[in-house]
């Protein structure tokens, strides 16, 4: 196997894994500090990417469409807990699943009413859909580089919000124990409504730049919403730091997975043999990895709840 | 009761003359409305509309009623759409039907309820060997065909080797089968990935660090678009040549990836200049009512009303004569791409053309017709079907 | 109760007759599918609402019964009756499996570890080219031997699994097993303190849900003549939970009423729009936030 392919898969693992880290910050916050299952994440993931084909069409220029894409589904997200998610923080898991899943639906329908079912055409800024050398005979999409860049910018910043502001403090604090964090004066209301804000915010950077490698489209936010899961199962609930760790394995696994299984069952099978067992085997390993750690370890890798 | 009677005898009227109206036709159009492949479905079915609508809404003299159905690509909800408009509507044809997959999940259950099914697009292997239905007709092609003919002018340029890439469900085994039988270079790699897949950066790389001669890839739909971006965005377009059947390199996919688009090669049995009065009307009323250049889908949405007009004509309306209308729709019909046959099996007996996409000089970008790759071709598979 | 009942009873015993008479057909389907969901979300109700188990992976043992039919039929095995017992067998397998591990855990890491294990079983049963894979696969009816399984036969068949089924459950929740399964929903430090085996009980509910679905699965493979992969798919787990809430968890007719009004509102909203499903949605949601109870629990609270 030449290095080149190894390292180019190892970017492109990389790469999903840092965009779906974006989407799992929000939803382990959120369900570390409020205890609530929230499976309309994937659709702010959704409506982010819809504001930004929107707003690159209407402005034709890419970075202050993301820009107000972001703070549009800050928005969404915020007028969304203060309607209906604030109500179901004193219910049950069951309810709070279903109350989300009939927002999918919703969220969906109204998505269709406004934009049409035909999927919406958003493509990667003129300067960046070419190739860039890396190494002499190693050429990469100058695209798929930028995304690595703004993840890696979004997850610093993300980082020192949490560990180093005031804002960060309470969260942490929420996080490892609510009750505890309230009686000391922490502004628990305001404080998720932002954090819903926040949530979505990073959920529309994560649509806003796989808009233009995937599809801006109905019902794309379903598929990544489990993965998005799995990631903080397997990083603990609640920790940015276990979100990360799990979203970058999680990412290089499913890569990895579907580059190279294929080619090391075809050493051993027919093509189409390998083409079947290939894809299944990669997309199984996801799980077997979230059974595996939730066996040994049940509260995730990096729990922080104590 | 004066007032009373006159009203019965009024009502009395109005219901007979609602008996005396010529029966109407029910077709069951289901296709792919949303989604991913949505761009297919429309097309067929903004030109079967037209079709009708030029027709005067009607189809061999009866008047015509549409019924329409978005299968979201899934077999699951084609069964439950077809499954209303077998029992329920009692639909006499059924048509519409993009993917292959979906057209194998439901083509049973409407061939057991003998009602006819033209298909404008799906032309999955199955139906045109040991399981061929004489309630089967497709005006299309058989799925493998387009993918033939690429192969034969992959062949003619001689490349020593070829990557050949194409989603996993029948139509994509189909369209690598169909390529292979007529290239006769090394195969370096057959990579099938899942259906619906739009990240193909893992393939992208191991394109790159195969190093083929020439790539050919079977991507419908926004799975197309996706692939040849990206392939571009790689920076491999440049490098190796990529080869596409016309359904990844028609007007939608051209639309969609604009410029990296010019000087790719494609094949198609149908295209825009085809010099036939039929395709010159359809072309020039398409772009009338739409607003947009059609694709080969409109065509096939198109040449599908067409082909039940011409067959409901022959048997005078009569559409209980299931046998004649069988036979007229067999010998043929005036389609956008001439004079057509069928063979058996239901499949068309057809040319096959070279397209190449360029730029025109006011800068729309379009595909020309630059040359003929089969001529009255047939499918591989009716020798194994039985019927005659 | 008792009044209401027979009604139902008679009206479903009477209506394909009718049916067939008026050329409803179309409805006779429609109440074959509502009675076979019906008894796939009864037995998710078992371990949601009785055993407070929320298991966000019931499609996989409802999925598997489908495919069994289909890949026994394939095989040439044609007896309805060992296809049943191989669906029925296989889902109670793969529940103690599934099971043994998962109830391991706790509260939202059990939710997602079901949700794990169903994706597998999705993933791996897809991977299977000929058995159709992501395309589905043709499941012909099977033979009984007594009777020919024709659409009404179907009818009738569902009818009488699903009163058989039901009345199973109605012994079963009101056994001194069923109360001690709510006993432990209630309080399971209790129940251990009390020295009931919890871990057993919450087995053997799982492993008889399981089962149930997988019933299920098979009877909704000869309604369709075909397993699809969406049987298997998370959505399929999601529609079966909505079904239970919608109805009323932990309410014995929850699982029933769920399913049928869910089926009902679909086909309506369905005729009226192509946007039923923000229908569907907003009816749901005003359910979660105004009757937590589900429409059992809204029936009920009338004198």
């Amino acid at each position: 196997m030449p290095p080149s392919l190894l390292i180019e898969q190892l970017l492109n693992g990389l790469q999903f894994g840092l965009m779906l880290f974006l989407l799992a910050a929000g939803l382990t916050l959120v369900f570390g500090i409020m205890d609530m299952i929230n499976l309309a994440h994937g659709s702010l993931y959704m409506i982010g990417a819809y504001l930004t084909a929107t707003f690159v069409g209407l402005l034709g220029n890419f970075w202050l469409a993301v820009l107000l894409a972001v703070l549009g589904t800050a928005l969404v997200g915020m007028l969304l807990e203060l309607s209906v998610l604030r109500q179901l923080y004193r219910r049950d898991h069951l309810s709070q699943v279903l109350a989300t899943f009939a927002l999918i639906l919703i969220i969906n329908e109204v998505v269709r009413i406004i934009w049409g079912s035909q999927p919406l055409l958003l493509s990667a800024p003129e300067g960046l859909s070419g190739p860039v050398e890396l190494l002499p005979g190693l050429s990469y999409s100058a695209y798929r580089l930028t995304i690595i860049g703004v993840g890696l910018l979004v997850a610093a910043l993300l980082f020192w919000l949490v560990n180093r502001t005031r804002v960060g403090m309470w969260l942490r604090a929420g996080a490892s124990n609510r009750e505890m964090a309230q009686a000391m004066g922490v502004p628990i209301r305001p404080l998720f409504t932002l954090l819903f804000g926040v949530g979505a915010g990073l959920c529309a950077v994560a649509g806003a730049f796989l808009g233009p490698i995937l599809a801006v489209q109905i019902g794309m936010g379903e598929g990544i919403l489990i993965l998005a899961f799995v990631v903080i199962v397997i990083g603990g609930i609640g920790s940015i730091k276990g979100a990360l760790v799990g979203a970058l394995l999680v990412g290089t696994v499913d890569t990895a997975g579907r580059a190279f299984l294929p080619l090391l069952l075809s050493q051993v099978a027919s093509p189409e043999v390998a083409a079947n067992l290939g894809p299944a085997l990669a997309s199984i390993l996801i799980y077997l990895l979230m059974a595996a750690v939730l066996f040994f370890r049940p509260q995730g890798l990096f729990p922080a709840r104590t | 009761m004066k007032k009373a009677i006159w009203l019965l005898v009024l009502l009395a009227l109005g219901f007979s003359a609602s008996l005396a109206q010529t029966r109407t036709v029910k077709v069951g159009f289901v296709s792919t409305l949303s989604g991913g492949g949505a761009a297919l479905g429309i097309d067929v079915r903004d030109g079967f509309n037209l079709a009708i609508r030029l027709l005067g809404n009607q189809l061999g003299g009866l008047p015509v009623e549409v019924l329409v159905a978005d299968d979201q690509q899934n077999p699951d909800v084609a069964r439950q759409a077809v499954d209303r408009m077998l029992k329920r509507d009692r639909v006499d044809f059924m048509t519409g039907i993009i993917f292959s997959n979906v057209l194998l999940a439901v083509g049973e259950a409407i061939f057991e309820e003998k009602v006819f099914y033209i298909s404008p697009n799906a032309g999955p292997s199955e139906y045109a060997g040991e399981q061929c239905s004489p309630y089967f007709i497709n005006v299309a092609w058989q799925n493998d065909n387009l993918h033939e003919a690429m192969g034969q002018y992959v062949q003619t340029r001689r490349f020593e080797n070829a990557f050949l890439l194409a989603p996993n469900y029948p139509a994509g085994r189909d369209a690598l089968t169909g390529f292979k039988r007529f290239f006769k270079g090394k195969v370096v790699a057959e990579v099938y990935h899942r259906l619906g897949q739009l990240d193909f950066s893992a393939e992208i790389a191991q394109i790159r660090a195969v190093r083929p001669k020439a790539v050919y890839a079977f991507e419908p739909g926004a799975m197309g678009v996706n692939f040849i971006k990206q392939y571009a965005e790689a920076g491999l377009l440049r490098e190796i040549p990529l080869f596409l059947p016309g359904f990844s390199a028609d007007a939608d996919v051209i639309r969609a990836v604009g410029r990296a688009m010019v000087g790719i090669y494609n094949s198609s049995q149908w295209a825009l200049e085809l010099n036939n009065p039929v395709n010159q009307r359809f072309v020039e009323e398409f772009r009338k009512a739409y607003g947009r250049i059609p694709t080969l889908y409109a065509s096939q949405g198109y040449d599908a009303a067409l082909l039940l007009d011409t067959a409901i004509k022959a048997v005078g309306g009569d559409l209980s004569k299931k046998d004649e209308l069988r036979k007229a729709m067999l010998a043929g019909f005036n389609s956008t791409r001439g004079f057509i046959r069928f063979s058996p099996n239901g499949y068309p007996i057809q040319n096959y053309y070279l397209r190449q996409v360029i730029q025109q000089p006011g800068g729309e970008i379009v595909n020309r017709l630059v040359g003929t790759i089969f001529t009255n071709h047939r499918d591989a598979y009716v020798d194994r079907c039985k019927l005659r | 109760m008792r009044w209401p009942l027979l009604l139902l009873v008679l009206f479903l015993l009477a209506f394909p007759p009718i049916a067939s008479a008026t050329g409803l057909e179309f409805y006779q389907g429609l109440l074959t599918k509502i009675m076979i969901l019906a008894l796939a979300a009864s037995s998710l109700n078992l371990i949601l609402g009785y055993g407070g188990m929320v298991s966000f992976g019931h499609a996989a043992y409802f999925g598997l019964g489908a495919y069994a039919v289909a890949i026994l039929m394939r095989e040439g095995i044609s007896s309805g009756w060992v296809i049943w017992g191989v669906a029925v067998g296989l889902s109670a397998l793969l529940a103690l499996l599934i099971g043994a591990i998962c109830l391991r855990t706790r509260g939202v890491y059990f939710i997602m570890i079901t949700l794990a294990f169903a994706q597998m079983i999705y993933y791996l049963v897809v991977s299977f080219k000929q058995y159709g894979g992501e395309d589905g696969l043709r499941a012909r009816r099977p033979e009984f031997g007594l009777f020919e399984l024709t659409d009404t036969a179907l009818y009738y068949l569902s009818l009488a699994v699903l009163a058989g089924a039901l009345y199973l459950l109605h012994r079963l929740v009101h056994s001194r097993f069923g109360r001690v399964l709510q006993a432990i929903r209630e309080n399971e430090s209790r129940a251990l303190a009390l020295g009931y085996p919890v871990f057993h009980f919450q087995l053997v509910a799982f492993v008889l849900s399981g089962a149930l679905a997988g019933l299920a699965g098979a009877l909704m493979a000869h309604y369709t003549q075909y397993a699809s992969p969406n049987l298997l798919a998370w959505q399929q787990s999601g529609h079966l939970m909505m079904m239970v809430i919608l109805g009323g968890v932990g309410q014995f007719w929850g699982g029933v009423l769920g399913a049928a009004t869910l089926s009902i509102v679909e086909e309506v909203l369905q005729d009226l729009t192509i946007h039923w499903q923000l229908g569907v949605g907003l009816i749901l949601l005003f359910i979660v936030l105004f009757a937590p109870k589900g429409l059992a629990g809204l029936l009920r609270r009338r004198p």
